[in-house]
């Protein structure tokens, strides 16, 4: 099994304990990702903002690119999943966007052709490689441990393309594979208040306080996301959110760093230095 | 007390920005809106919100351009979606923000100091100049241009992020950083050709 990687510029930045742990559990299941050459930022959402046509094409170039590998994206991103998905889809749905973007790319030497497919590690994980292959390889399940599954906005929205819209369960089942237990956290989907954090606290903390509060409230011992924007905000501004509402100390992980481990993989090669609210209860005997 | 008026008149419409709205991608079915209220209802933001989306849509489509426009709503708006998948009338909410703002900054009438419209526009002046997006950098400069004593409350962050390996004050940056400036240069090319029409 091999794929393209996309990291986008979290997974080089702040979410770096997204990719060391991606990288270590893929490498685990046999999963080969070789990383797309020279990719260059999605946009996100803060372009989308500025110049449409523009920022379709950004995205263009790293769809040209990857077409030309002739293998399926993996984007572990979900601001960088969307925006290629919904690049794609954008560009088929409306011929002038097609034309602009298409003559753009090819005016810098690039083909695209809209062949090529998106995807998001969890529907790898559940589609190609099957629960039941990553169970046989569980050597130290996290028994005992509880979680709140946290997928935030926009892998599943405004499209659905591997799970439900509104109650998403792959990451629900990948962890129970691992042997942890998910509580039940009707605040799966909400947003997490995306740059607002940062721009406008009055606003951003609140919405990150519920969500890290709801999760505490319901016994979960750590949030665990698919999202690198949405561990940031989580886990990075606990100590405003300390200071406005309370100190709640909630872990934010990585739904890979919880397979890493029931995968038996060393917690050093995972990524877990890097969260701001320190996970040693999760880690407690590893 | 200063009287204030409260309702909007005909005359204060501008038609020619309502049809502009339906014209651009994701404003088609503006028209459609039934006002049901279902897009504030989902909106984890609009008990934030000056207008809240649904009376956003409605003033859009009336055409009152200077309220939509200089309103806090759509730069509230984070994207999350909640609002266009549940729609009934399948209206693209969370494009019509888009384009709103898109609209907002060409004219210069978003709110100032308001720090997420020069977010976006550093943002994409970064990735004219790299090719990729440095978090670090990006805020660093989003405080100085906005509110730089904000920054200061935020040094605990980054002392948290520095002591984690999270921070890199190094941009990333493209090989091919020809290839993009050509991709970009060939957009501008169309766009002068189009205004020129
Ligand atoms: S949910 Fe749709 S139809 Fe209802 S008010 Fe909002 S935009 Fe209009
Ligand atoms: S996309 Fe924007 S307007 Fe719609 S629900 Fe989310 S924040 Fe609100």
């Amino acid at each position: 099994m091999k794929y393209l990687y996309f990291p986008g510029c979290s997974l080089k930045g702040t979410g770096k304990a997204y990719e060391e742990s991606l990288l270590a559990v893929f490498g685990a299941l046999g999963v080969e990702l070789q990383e797309l050459e020279d990719w260059n930022c999605c946009g996100a959402t803060a372009y989308m903002s500025v110049d449409e046509t523009k920022s379709y094409a950004l995205a263009g170039r790293i769809l040209a690119l990857a077409e030309r590998e002739r293998l399926d994206v993996v984007a572990p991103c979900s601001a960088c999943y969307l925006v290629l998905n919904k690049t794609q889809k954008s560009l088929q749905e409306h011929p002038e966007l097609h034309r602009k973007v298409t003559g753009a790319l090819q005016a810098a030497g690039l083909d695209y052709k809209g062949t090529v497919k998106v995807r998001h590690p969890l529907d790898v994980l559940m589609n190609d490689v099957g629960l039941d292959a990553i169970k046989q390889k569980i050597t130290s399940p996290m028994a005992g441990h509880k979680f709140a599954p946290y997928y935030g906005c926009q892998i599943v929205r405004p499209y659905a393309t591997f799970d439900d819209q509104h109650n998403p369960v792959t990451m629900d089942q990948i962890l129970q594979a691992s042997g942890a237990e998910c509580v039940e956290y009707p605040h799966k989907t909400r947003c997490c208040g995306g740059s607002l954090t940062g721009t406008v606290p009055e606003v951003g903390l609140r919405l990150a306080y519920i969500l890290i509060k709801e999760a505490k409230q319901r016994g979960a011992e750590a949030i665990v996301t698919v999202c690198p924007l949405c561990q940031f905000n989580l886990d990075g501004y606990q100590d405003a959110i300390a200071k406005k509402y309370e100190r709640v100390d909630l872990p934010i992980l990585y739904f890979t760093q919880i397979l890493g481990l029931a995968l038996g993989l060393p917690a050093a090669d995972l990524g877990f230095k890097r969260g701001i609210i320190s996970a040693e209860a999760v880690l407690a005997g590893r | 007390m200063p009287l204030e008026q409260k309702l909007k008149y005909e005359a204060e419409r501008d038609v020619k920005f309502a049809n502009w709205v339906t014209r651009e991608t994701g404003g088609e079915n503006l028209r459609h809106c039934i006002q049901c209220g279902v897009c504030s209802a989902t909106c984890p933001l609009s008990l934030y919100m000056d207008y809240t989306p649904r009376r956003l849509i409605n003033l859009a489509r009336e055409g009152f351009k200077k309220e939509v426009l200089s309103s806090l709503t759509i730069w509230l708006c984070a994207s999350c979606y909640a609002c266009r998948v549940e729609c009934p009338k399948k209206i693209q909410v969370t494009d019509i923000m888009y384009l709103l703002k898109r609209r907002a900054i060409q004219e210069g009438v978003y709110p100032r100091h308001f720090p997420i419209p020069v977010l976006a526009k550093e943002f994409g002046r970064m990735i004219f100049l790299f090719g990729r997006v440095n978090e670090t950098l990006l805020v660093i400069d989003l405080f100085l241009r906005t509110n730089w004593f904000r920054f200061l409350g935020m040094t605990r962050l980054g002392m948290n992020l520095m002591r984690t390996g999270r921070m890199s004050f190094i941009p990333e940056q493209i090989k091919r950083k020809r290839e993009l400036r050509k991709i970009l240069a060939a957009l501008d090319a169309e766009e002068q050709k189009e205004s020129a029409l």
